[in-house]
C-alpha cells in the first residue's frame, strides 16, 4: 500500500452526544487531489482535525505513507508533512507575507539570515507553482485570495507534502478560484497530495481525481470523480434527490418597500466606497445585487440597516424615511419591519459562545415575549428557540448547545431562522448559502423565494452569480462603489461578467 | 467551520486549573518559607490553622473574605462588558467617602438598619460615579479604561488624604481619620453565626456586610445571565459586531456596566468602615481592589467562584498574618510574597497549563470526554 500517502483507519470521535465520525476508512492516493463532500455536520472538519492534530481520535490510526504515526498537535502533523490551509487564515495582519512565513522558523536569533532563506526559497515555489506574491506586502493590504496564497506557502515552506484545503473557496472571487485550483492541479503535477473540502460541486468536478462522501459521520462513498454525476453526488450526499436549479414562478411586484436614493457610504478608513447609489426593492420582489467582494456591497447594507452611518443621501422604507445619515438604528428598523441576515455570521450575526437560544433573539432581545419585565423569560426564549429548530431542520437540535459547536451550515439557519420568522416586510439576505451544503442551499432558497411570494421586499447580495441569476428577478451589479447597470435575470453569464469588471453597459454594446 | 483545540469539560476548566495554579503557587511559595530557613509544612499548617482553626480566625477569614467578594465582583462584571477595570482601589476609597458621609450625618439620629440601606446607597453612589468619568471618556472618547482608572486611583488617594487630613478630622485629632460613628453608623457583628456552630469568637470583626456581599454576588447572577441588561453586555463583551448589528448602544452600555461595576467596589467600603472600624482611616482600601482582580480570574468571573475564590483569599490573609506571628523568620513582607505568587499563578498566569492539560486531555480525551456531558455556553 505504498501508493497511499494516507491512510485512516478506523477513525471514531464523539462530542458528548454528537457521534462526529464513525469508524472513517479512508486512503488517500499519493499525488492526487482528493475531494470530501457532505452536508454540514457530516463531520469533514472534525476528520481533517483530527488529521491535523487538532483533536484526538477516541479510536483509530493513521497512517503517512504507510506509516503509523500519533499526531498529537499540528506540530506533530507538520513534521510527518501534512500542511493545513485554514478557512479563517491564521496570519499576523501587520506582518509582511515574508514575516508571516518566517514565524515559528526563523532559525536564528538574528533574522538576517533566516530571511535571505526565505527569500530564496519564495522565489523556488513561485517559479515552480505560478505562487507569486509580494513577500514585503502587509497582510492586511492583500486581499483574500492572495492571504490564502501565503498560507498555502507556509505550510509548503515548512516541508508540507499533503495539504488539507477545508473550504477554500468560500472567500474567493471566481476568478481567485480558478487561479487557486490551477495552483493545485501544478502542486499535483509535482506529486503532492491534496485533499479538498467543499460544498460546491461544480469544483469538485473540475479539479479533483477521487472524492468521499460523508454523511452523519460516515463515509459512504469513495469514487473516481470522472465517473460520477453531480447530481449523483448530490444525491449521494444528501440521501434524496436534491433539486440543483430553483423552481419558481414569475414576480408580481407591488408597492415600493424599499427606496434608497443617491446613497453615499465611507468604509472605516474613511474612503468612499459606495457612490450615489439608487434603486428600490418591490414587494413580491427578489432584487439581487451582483459583484465582486469588496465593491461596496457591505457598506451598502450597513447603511441601509443602520449599523454604518451613511454620508448622505435618502432610504425610505415603507414609505417613511431612514434617517441612515443620523440616527437610524437597528433596533429600530427591526421594528418597522426590517430584517436583515448579515454576511459575517461569525462576527455579526452570531455571537458563537453563546448558547443556541440566547442567539435566536439576538436583536429582538427587548420583544415582550421574551421579557418579563427587566428579565429574560428563559423558558419562552427555550421554547420559542426549540420551535425554530424543529421547523428549520436545526442539527443537533438542541437549544442548549453553545452555537460554536454547531456547523457551519446549521449556525447558517439559525441566523436565518430568527429573521424569516419575524415576518419582516423587507429581508436584506447576504451571501446566505456561503459555506452551507446543497441540500440546506435548495431549502434556503425555497424559503427566500416563498417569502417573495408572501409579498415580501426582498435585497439579495451575494457574490455567488448562479445564486443570484437563479434567484433574483432583477439584478443590479455593483462595481466600485457604483450600480455599474442592471439587468434581468435571462441575462447571460457573460454580460453581468463584464458589467462586474467594470464595463459600462452602455460602453460594452458599442 | 471548525475551530482548533479542543476545549476542556467544563468540571476541569472550573475545577482543575484553578486547582493546579494554586497547587503550583503553594509550591513555589514553599520553596521561599524554605529558604529563608522555615519549614514549609509547618507553614502551611500554621495558615490554615489559622485561618479555620477557631472561630477566631474563621470571623477574620470572612471578613477579609467581605471585601474580596465585593471588589471580585467589581472586575467581574466589567469583565462579562469586555472591559477590565482597574480602578476598584479607587472606586472603593471612594465608596467610603459615601459611607462616612451618611453615617457621620445620621449615625447618632437612625438605628443601625436605616442607617445602613443609606450607606449603601452612599457607598454605590460615590463608587459608580468615580468610575463614570473613565467610563465615558472609553465610550465617547476612546480613551483606554485600564489607563484611566489606574490614573483614577491615583486621584482618589490624593484626594482622600486631602479630605483625612483637613475637612473630614476632627479638630482636636491628630490622625487622619473621621470622627468615630455614632451607634447608627456601627453594624451588627455576624459572630453569633458562627457561635450557632460552636465556635468562640471573641473580637473578628465579621459583621452583616458578609450577607450583602452573598447578597450581591446572587444579584450579579441575576443581572448577568437573567436580565435583560445583563444580555446585553454579554454581547457586546463577546462581540461588539454583533451588538452593533444587535442595536445595542455601545456607550450606553459601557457607562451603565462600568457604574455597575463601580459601585460594587464601593460598597466594599462597608466592610472596614461600617462593620470594623466605624470611622473612615487613611488607605482603609488597602489592596483589596487590586485583590479583587485576581479573585475574579481565578472565579472566572462568575459570581459562585469568585465567593470561593475571596475565601481563599481571605484564608491567606488571615493565614499569614499568623504564620508571621509564629515565625520569626517570616515577616508581614513574605506574607505579600506568598500571596503574590498565589496572585501569579491564579491570575496572571491563569492560561499557563491549559495548553498542557488540554494536550493530556485530548490524549485520554476517549474515555473522559464521552462520559461528560455536551457542554452548553456559560454555567447558569
Ligand atoms: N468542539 C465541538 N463540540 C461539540 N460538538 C462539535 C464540536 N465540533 C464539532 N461538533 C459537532 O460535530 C459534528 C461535525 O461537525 P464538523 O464541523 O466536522 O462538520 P462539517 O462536516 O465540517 O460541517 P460544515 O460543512 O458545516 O463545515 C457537528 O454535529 C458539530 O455540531
Ligand atoms: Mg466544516
Amino acid at each position: 500500500m505504498a501508493r497511499a500517502a494516507i491512510e485512516l483507519i478506523g477513525i471514531d470521535k464523539r462530542f458528548g452526544l454528537v457521534h462526529a465520525n464513525r469508524d472513517i476508512n479512508l486512503a488517500i492516493e499519493r499525488g492526487t487531489i482528493h475531494g470530501i463532500i457532505g452536508e454540514n455536520g457530516a463531520g469533514k472538519s472534525t476528520l481533517m482535525s483530527i488529521l491535523y492534530g487538532f483533536y484526538q481520535a477516541d479510536r483509530g490510526e493513521i497512517r503517512v505513507n504507510g506509516k503509523k504515526v500519533a499526531i498529537i498537535d499540528p506540530n506533530a502533523a507538520i513534521a510527518a508533512g501534512i500542511g493545513m490551509v485554514h478557512q479563517h487564515f491564521m496570519l499576523v495582519e501587520n506582518f509582511t507575507v515574508l514575516e508571516n512565513i518566517m514565524l515559528g522558523v526563523e532559525g536564528a536569533p538574528l533574522l538576517s539570515k533566516g530571511i535571505a532563506k526565505v527569500r530564496a526559497t519564495l522565489r523556488r515555489l513561485e517559479e515552480e507553482y505560478g505562487l507569486e506574491v509580494d513577500p514585503d506586502a502587509l497582510i492586511e493590504d492583500l486581499p483574500l485570495g492572495l492571504q490564502q496564497r501565503v498560507e498555502i506557502l507556509k505550510a509548503l515552506y515548512r516541508g508540507a507534502d499533503i495539504l488539507i484545503l477545508d473550504e477554500p473557496t468560500g472567500v474567493l472571487t471566481p476568478a481567485e478560484a480558478d487561479h487557486l485550483f490551477r495552483i493545485l492541479r501544478k502542486l499535483k503535477e509535482q506529486g503532492k497530495t491534496i485533499v479538498l473540502i467543499t460544498h460546491k460541486l461544480r469544483e469538485i468536478k473540475a479539479v479533483t481525481d477521487n472524492v468521499s462522501v460523508m454523511r452523519q459521520g460516515e463515509i459512504v462513498a469513495t469514487l473516481k470523480t470522472k465517473d460520477a454525476s453531480v447530481e449523483e453526488l448530490a444525491e449521494l450526499m444528501v440521501g434524496r434527490r436534491v433539486l440543483l436549479r430553483v423552481d419558481k414562478g414569475a414576480a408580481k411586484p407591488g408597492e415600493v418597500k424599499l427606496a434608497v436614493e443617491n446613497l453615499t457610504v465611507r468604509d472605516n478608513r474613511g474612503c468612499v466606497v459606495v457612490e450615489n447609489v439608487s434603486f428600490n426593492v418591490r414587494a413580491g420582489e427578489i432584487v439581487g445585487i451582483a459583484g465582486v467582494a469588496g465593491n461596496g456591497q457591505s457598506e451598502l447594507i450597513e447603511a441601509i440597516a443602520g449599523i454604518r452611518r451613511a454620508v448622505s443621501g435618502k432610504v425610505t422604507l415603507d414609505g417613511r424615511p431612514v434617517d441612515v445619515t443620523g440616527r437610524a438604528n437597528p433596533a429600530e428598523l427591526r421594528q418597522r419591519g426590517l430584517a436583515h441576515v448579515p454576511e459575517d455570521r461569525h462576527h455579526m450575526g452570531l455571537v458563537l459562545p453563546f448558547e443556541e437560544s440566547e442567539n435566536a433573539i439576538l436583536g429582538y432581545h427587548d420583544d415582550p415575549r421574551y421579557l418579563k419585565g427587566p428579565f429574560l423569560d428563559i423558558e419562552a426564549i427555550r421554547a420559542d428557540a426549540q420551535k425554530k429548530i424543529a421547523q428549520y431542520d436545526i442539527r443537533p437540535a438542541d437549544a442548549r448547545l453553545k452555537t460554536a459547536n454547531f456547523s457551519g451550515g446549521n449556525q447558517q439557519k439559525i441566523v436565518l431562522a430568527r429573521e424569516i420568522e419575524r415576518d419582516p416586510s423587507v429581508l436584506i439576505v447576504a451571501q446566505p448559502t456561503r459555506g452551507v451544503d446543497v441540500g440546506a442551499i435548495e431549502f434556503i432558497h425555497r424559503r427566500i423565494i416563498e417569502m417573495r411570494d408572501a409579498g415580501k421586499a426582498v435585497l439579495l447580495v451575494s457574490v455567488e452569480l448562479d445564486e443570484i441569476r437563479s434567484l433574483s428577478d432583477r439584478i443590479l451589479v455593483m462595481f466600485a462603489g457604483r450600480i455599474a447597470g442592471e439587468c434581468g435575470p435571462e441575462a447571460s453569464e457573460g454580460e453581468i461578467g463584464l458589467l462586474m469588471a467594470g464595463v459600462e453597459k452602455k460602453a460594452a454594446a458599442e | 467551520m471548525s475551530q482548533p483545540f479542543a476545549k476542556l469539560p467544563a468540571w476541569a476548566d472550573y475545577g482543575l486549573i484553578p486547582l493546579v495554579n494554586l497547587i503550583v503557587a503553594f509550591l513555589v511559595a514553599g520553596l521561599v518559607v524554605l529558604l529563608v530557613g522555615e519549614n514549609p509544612l509547618q507553614a502551611a499548617v500554621l495558615m490554615v490553622k489559622g485561618a479555620f482553626g477557631s472561630g477566631q480566625g474563621i470571623g477574620y477569614t470572612l471578613y477579609y473574605a467581605t471585601n474580596f467578594i465585593f471588589t471580585g465582583l467589581c472586575v467581574a462584571v466589567a469583565f462579562h462588558c469586555g472591559l477590565f477595570n482597574i480602578g476598584g482601589e479607587g472606586q472603593a476609597y471612594l465608596g467610603g467617602l459615601g459611607v462616612s458621609l451618611v453615617c457621620l450625618a445620621v449615625g447618632n439620629l437612625l438605628p443601625w438598619w436605616l442607617t445602613f440601606p443609606l450607606a449603601i446607597l452612599g457607598a454605590a453612589l460615590a463608587g459608580a460615579l468615580w468610575a463614570l468619568i473613565p467610563a465615558w471618556l472609553q465610550a465617547r472618547r476612546g480613551s483606554h479604561i485600564v489607563i484611566t482608572t489606574i490614573m483614577f486611583n491615583f486621584i482618589a488617594a490624593s484626594l482622600m488624604v486631602y479630605l483625612l487630613v483637613g475637612v473630614l478630622k476632627p479638630a482636636a485629632s491628630q490622625a487622619p481619620e473621621t470622627a468615630v460613628f455614632g451607634p447608627g453608623g456601627q453594624l451588627p457583628q455576624l459572630g453569633w453565626l458562627l457561635q450557632m456552630f460552636g465556635l468562640k469568637v471573641r473580637s473578628a470583626p465579621f459583621n452583616v456586610s458578609f450577607l450583602l456581599a452573598l447578597l450581591s454576588a446572587f444579584l450579579v447572577w441575576v443581572l448577568i445571565w437573567r436580565t435583560r441588561l445583563g444580555y446585553e453586555i454579554r454581547t457586546l463583551g463577546l462581540s461588539p459586531r454583533a451588538a452593533d448589528y444587535a442595536g445595542i448602544s455601545q456607550t450606553k452600555i459601557i457607562i451603565i456596566t462600568m457604574m455597575i461595576s463601580g459601585a460594587l467596589a464601593g460598597m466594599m467600603a462597608l466592610n472596614p468602615i461600617m462593620g470594623a472600624q466605624h470611622r473612615m482611616q487613611l488607605d482603609f482600601v488597602s489592596g483589596a481592589g487590586f485583590v479583587g482582580i485576581a479573585v475574579a480570574l481565578m472565579g472566572r468571573s462568575h459570581p459562585l467562584g469568585i465567593v470561593l475564590a475571596a475565601i481563599l483569599f481571605g484564608m491567606l490573609y488571615q493565614g499569614g498574618a499568623e504564620i508571621a506571628f509564629d515565625m520569626p523568620n517570616i515577616s508581614r513582607d513574605m506574607i505579600v510574597i506568598i500571596q503574590g505568587l498565589v496572585i501569579l499563578f491564579a491570575g496572571a498566569l491563569e492560561h499557563m497549563f491549559r495548553p498542557a492539560l488540554q494536550r493530556l486531555f485530548g490524549r485520554i480525551a476517549g474515555s473522559a470526554l464521552r462520559a461528560a456531558p455536551v457542554t452548553t455556553g456559560e454555567s447558569h
